[in-house]
């Protein structure tokens, strides 16, 4: 099985800094089934957005991408499809839950400078390495502690705590 | 080389050795608190915990339920609490918002490390605990196995001194410190320096509250003989306060000299660098909403004031003013002490404790073009209601000022004519 913490893929640019979780899962949806929520992801700041994504798809965003409050927006992300979020740099607890969705996410500087929306791109988590194979560029980011690798390799924290007989 | 307070406190949950920035350590965490969000029909419930004594359930963020869905969360979190036996339970009525609680009944204690699903548990830094919101998931694990990582981020100190005007709140130095600070997101912040002893607990409880929106991971206060001696009026439990070493590494300070502020506003759908001054605010901002409320500013000082800036005078025609206060505990005081009468008699709405308003979820959701003026915890667009809606920011004192006022105004006039 191909390593999940190397990725490539179509990019999608969200380089706007300070990009909330109100807007990836706005409270609206609470309550509402896993598919629906997946539906509203950036539903009023790019409507249609979530029918464009095609699995595999890689997101590209700017500075402290994820702020807000901890509603778990990499878990729609990663149901919508995307395959790794790389931002010039990610909010605490965005990354916090990404590592335990088991969502790919990395800081790179100046990756908006790198990435146009629609490029080919290849990320290697492990080594922070992004690669534009359309433009044949590349930046190096921060890579992923190999700790919390292990925890987006096992499949996030669910199937961890299952394995343990947690649930 | 030494340790800031929250380098000290990872270290004492992590074998003892010495932190640092970068450092990722796996800790034994103290408190662990849950909220009504986390229960849900659709939520996993795990078989066992690990130590039912350091678990606490709050319900605060849809209280009394205002959905079905709602309310049946709340009655799997009944569930849970008997299945389990906890101990601490704050069931609608009993509690409040969860920040205010824990803080109220010495939950969080000096020296611990507290976790809690929502964003702003870094309102526990007030009391030198080490604190911050997890996500839903993370909630879950810690419960089961008692632990988690962090990673360990580098610290941003405010070093405070001076003592402020009367005129000016926890509130209004946050949001100064958002306007020289802007955003720190992948740090600490720590507070320190002489001014820090002339803050009271809820100013400094608002400041580590709003911490979170400055995307900070933990905001923490020292523990003064005033947090000591309050915490031994509510709890039992021992604990051990912890200083930052002189030769702490920060990686960056701020001098804030608390004398030289006024009240200040935060402009719409942002905090950091989106704050002012609110006498040079230059633009004449007519309102419909007023709130005063959340775990930031809910809290028996803002009802004090809030009462104040309203006695006498009434609510503007076609504004609505609503107040929430951050616990039953503060609302029976106000209640006590006649402040709830007086912005009775002005016309406000004076709600049970919830975060209702704050987080758009019911009690006072503003609908579209509309514009609110809030003492709450974030102004993101969208986040009170509408997404075409203006959320602006300050004290409950500006707050409640404009409330009367109709538009957005400095309250200093206010003061002046009541003191």
């Amino acid at each position: 099985m191909s390593d999940p913490l190397v990725v490539k893929g179509r990019a999608w640019l969200f380089g706007e800094d300070n990009l909330n979780t109100d807007l990836m899962m706005p409270q609206t949806v609470f309550a509402k089934p896993l598919e629906e929520q997946v539906r509203a992801v950036f539903a009023t700041y790019r409507p249609g957005w979530v029918d464009e994504v095609r699995a595999g798809d890689i997101l590209v965003g700017g500075r402290n991408f994820g702020t807000g409050s901890s509603r778990p927006a990499s878990l729609l992300l990663k149901r919508l499809g995307i395959a790794a979020v790389i931002a010039e740099t990610l909010n605490g607890l965005f990354y916090r839950n990404s590592v335990n969705y088991a969502l790919p996410a990395l800081e790179c500087a100046h990756i908006r400078d790198l990435v146009a929306e629609g490029d080919v791109l290849r990320v290697e988590i492990t080594t922070g390495l992004v690669e534009n194979l359309t433009r044949n560029d590349r930046r190096t980011g921060t890579k992923m502690p190999e700790f919390l690798q292990a925890i987006v390799r096992s499949g996030g924290i669910m199937e961890r705590l299952r394995a343990e007989g947690y649930f | 080389m030494g340790m800031t307070m929250a380098e000290k406190i990872l270290s004492r949950h992590s074998g003892g050795g010495r932190v640092q920035p970068g450092d990722i350590v796996v800790c034994d965490v103290d408190k662990i608190v849950q909220i009504d969000l986390t229960f849900a029909a659709t939520a996993p419930m795990p078989k066992r915990i690990a130590d039912p004594h350091k678990v606490v359930v709050i319900l605060d963020h849809a209280v009394p339920a205002p959905t079905i869905a709602d309310a049946e969360g709340q009655s799997i979190a009944r569930q849970f609490v008997k299945q389990f036996g906890l101990e601490k339970f704050y069931d609608v009525g009993r509690g409040g918002i969860c920040h205010q609680v824990i803080l109220e009944n010495g939950i969080a204690l000096p020296g611990q490390i507290l976790t809690c699903t929502d964003s702003h548990t870094c309102a526990s830094g007030a009391f030198n605990c080490v604190a911050r919101g997890m996500g839903p998931l993370e909630m879950l694990q810690i419960m089961c196995t008692g632990k988690t990582w962090y990673q360990v981020a580098p610290t941003v100190r405010f070093e405070l001194r001076g003592r402020k005007p009367a005129t000016v709140f926890g509130k209004d130095v946050f949001l100064h410190l958002a306007a020289v600070a802007g955003s720190v997101e992948g740090h600490n912040i720590e507070f320190g320096g002489s001014g820090v002893a002339e803050l009271t607990l809820d100013d400094r409880a608002t400041l580590a509250t709003m911490g979170a929106e400055l995307s900070a991971d933990f905001a923490t206060f020292p523990a003064d003989q005033r947090v000591v001696e309050y915490l031994h009026t509510v709890t039992d439990e021992t604990f051990q306060t912890v200083e930052s070493d002189p030769d702490a590494i920060y990686s960056a300070s701020y001098d804030i000299d608390l004398s030289a502020l006024r009240p200040y506003v935060a402009r719409p759908d942002f905090i950091p660098h989106n704050t002012l001054p609110v006498a040079e605010l230059a633009d004449d901002v007519p309102i419909n909403q007023a709130f005063v409320g959340s775990c930031a500013n809910g809290k028996l000082e803002d009802f004090r004031i809030a009462a104040q800036m309203v006695r006498g005078r009434k609510v503007a025609p076609g504004v609505r003013f609503i107040v929430t206060p951050a616990s039953q505990r503060v609302l029976k005081e106000a209640v006590h002490r006649g402040y709830v009468e007086t912005l009775l008699e002005a016309g406000a709405v004076v709600t049970n404790s919830t975060c209702g308003a704050c987080y758009g979820g019911h009690m006072g959701i503003v609908g579209p073009g509309e514009v609110c003026i809030t003492s709450s915890t974030r102004n993101f667009k969208g986040r009170m209601g509408s997404p075409s809606a203006r959320i602006y920011m300050a004290s409950s004192a500006t707050v409640a000022a404009s409330a009367v006022a109709g538009r957005i105004c400095d309250p200093t006039t206010y003061f002046e004519d009541k003191l």
